[in-house]
């Protein structure tokens, strides 16, 4: 060993390259073993995050009172994929691996907002996007979309859904933000959240008039069941919430898909 | 040479890598905000510090002087990719909270300051137990942090009710400066008072005297 120098530029090189040959196979070794566990769950929790959006899954737990677990009470919906243009079915894209979010990034699956229509800081939207929709035989009972918008420090990712008369909010929860703890953060309260319950959606023109305000309306006034109590310390959050909901259920969102279904129901 | 048994109790109070060297103090703050969080975090880093004191060890009369840092950080950011990847499978609300900070594992000052401190200089099983009893060290902090914050800050421990909250019908007004991260300093803070107190050795010698207050005529 006396002639061994460690720190010779022929050991550098090997020490190196062996190093990176070791440590790249058991990080990818890792890395593919663990993938389809990995997918299984990211999947499970997007099931969880539309039936909590649906009310139909308590938020601390992954079954419900009576039992029924998150695969059961996801087979009750049907995934379908929306053009949003037009608010049609589109059946030749496969809503299992469609994924709107990297749709919205792809120029040719997507359009640039102009400031006027981007309410809810998106700078682009994707062309065709999912529904989740319960029915109970030819009606439907629950409609779920995908919603998203800026709030204060990063983009709010979450599901709203809607009463069997696509004009009352049944629920409205978010996976995924960035809000201050405490503050902002406080969308993920249950009693706030509790709040959009009965909320209505869209005025007697049909556009959506939600507003998340400081001080209500009297009972009485018509406006009234369109207000949802701000959170305190938590103003750019709020409004961010505000302008996703009326974004996503708008001209631009799914407000043509939702206005064909009504026309279809009546 | 340490015993050891020195080796790996003397960080947990001795030479503690938190109240004593003040490192990791960043995820210390981050992650202490509920226990199953907290706990998570120690079980990473406990494995990943003891890990790699081992595999630094083991190669340490190989590595080549100029590029020993960087063989470490290899090192410790494999482990740190095989901790997240695992915790995405098997825990994976917990890795979706822990978020950023399991692979900022990685930087934390504990994990490589062992590796180069102790590692690049002793046996392997003696490293191994080095990295183990500091991550200890840094986990009894972490507990302690968390044991004061989830409970004040929440009114739960571990997901369970201690103190009824107001916001859902008890008497517990929570206290929500402490689900905020500087909370964690003032309790770190506190931690070292009493570590210092009951370990005097602890105690720095301050650096210099603040004269006397003395009146300008006196001075002259």
């Amino acid at each position: 060993m006396a002639s061994f120098d460690k720190d010779s530029l022929s050991n550098t090189f090997i020490v190196a390259l062996a190093l990176c040959l070791v440590c790249s196979i058991i990080v990818s070794g890792i890395a593919v073993a663990l993938k389809p566990q990995q997918l299984a769950n990211k999947a499970l929790d997007q099931k969880q995050n539309i039936l909590r959006a649906a009310g139909m899954l308590p938020e601390d737990s992954t079954t419900t009172a009576d039992g029924r677990t998150v695969d059961d009470l996801f087979a009750e919906f049907t995934v379908r994929v929306v053009d949003l243009d037009t608010g049609e079915y589109l059946d030749d894209i496969d809503p299992e691996t469609f994924d709107p979010l990297r749709a919205a990034k792809d120029p040719a699956l997507s359009i640039a907002l102009t400031p006027e229509q981007d309410v809810a800081t998106l700078r682009r939207r994707e062309n065709v996007s999912l529904v989740y929709i319960k029915t109970n035989g030819e009606d439907i009972e629950k409609l779920v979309i995908p919603v998203r918008g800026y709030g204060l420090w990063g983009t709010l990712l979450g599901y709203l859904a809607l009463d069997a008369d696509l004009q009352t909010i049944s629920g409205l929860g978010f996976y995924s933000h960035k809000e201050t703890p405490g503050l902002g953060g406080e969308v993920d309260n249950p009693n706030w959240k509790a709040s959009w319950t009965g909320v209505q959606l869209y005025d007697t023109e049909g556009t959506p008039s939600v507003r998340i305000v400081k001080r209500r309306l009297a009972a009485d006034d018509p406006m009234a069941a369109y207000e949802v109590d701000a959170l305190s310390g938590a103003t750019f959050t709020t409004r961010g919430v505000e302008n996703l909901v009326n974004f996503w259920t708008g001209d631009m969102g799914f407000g043509p898909y939702i206005a064909r279904l009504k026309a279809n129901n009546a | 040479m340490a015993s050891h048994k020195e080796v790996l109790v003397d960080p947990i109070f001795n030479n503690n890598p938190i109240a004593l060297q003040v490192l990791g103090i960043c995820s210390a703050l981050a992650v202490t905000i509920s226990m199953s969080q907290t706990l998570v975090m120690c079980a990473a880093v406990i494995f990943v510090c003891t890990m790699s004191n081992l595999a630094v060890s083991l190669v340490r009369h190989r590595v080549p002087t100029n590029i020993r840092i960087i063989v470490q950080m290899t090192i410790i950011a494999s482990l740190v990719i095989v901790v997240d990847q695992t915790l995405q499978a098997v825990a994976y609300d917990i890795s979706k909270s822990l978020s950023v900070f399991v692979g900022l594992i990685i930087t934390n000052c504990i994990v490589m300051g062992r590796a180069e401190a102790f590692a690049m200089q002793n046996w392997p099983m003696l490293s191994a137990l080095d990295g183990f009893g500091n991550a200890l060290g840094y986990s009894l902090i972490l507990v302690g942090v968390a044991l004061i914050r989830e409970p004040l800050g929440a009114g739960t421990l571990l997901g369970f009710e201690i103190l009824p909250t107001v916001s859902n019908g008890g008497w517990y007004q929570a206290n929500g400066m402490l689900l905020l991260s500087p909370s964690a300093f003032f309790i770190i803070g506190l931690f070292i008072w009493a570590i210092r107190a009951w370990k005097t050795e602890q105690v720095e010698e301050p650096e210099y005297e603040i004269a006397a207050n003395v009146q300008y005529r006196e001075a002259m």
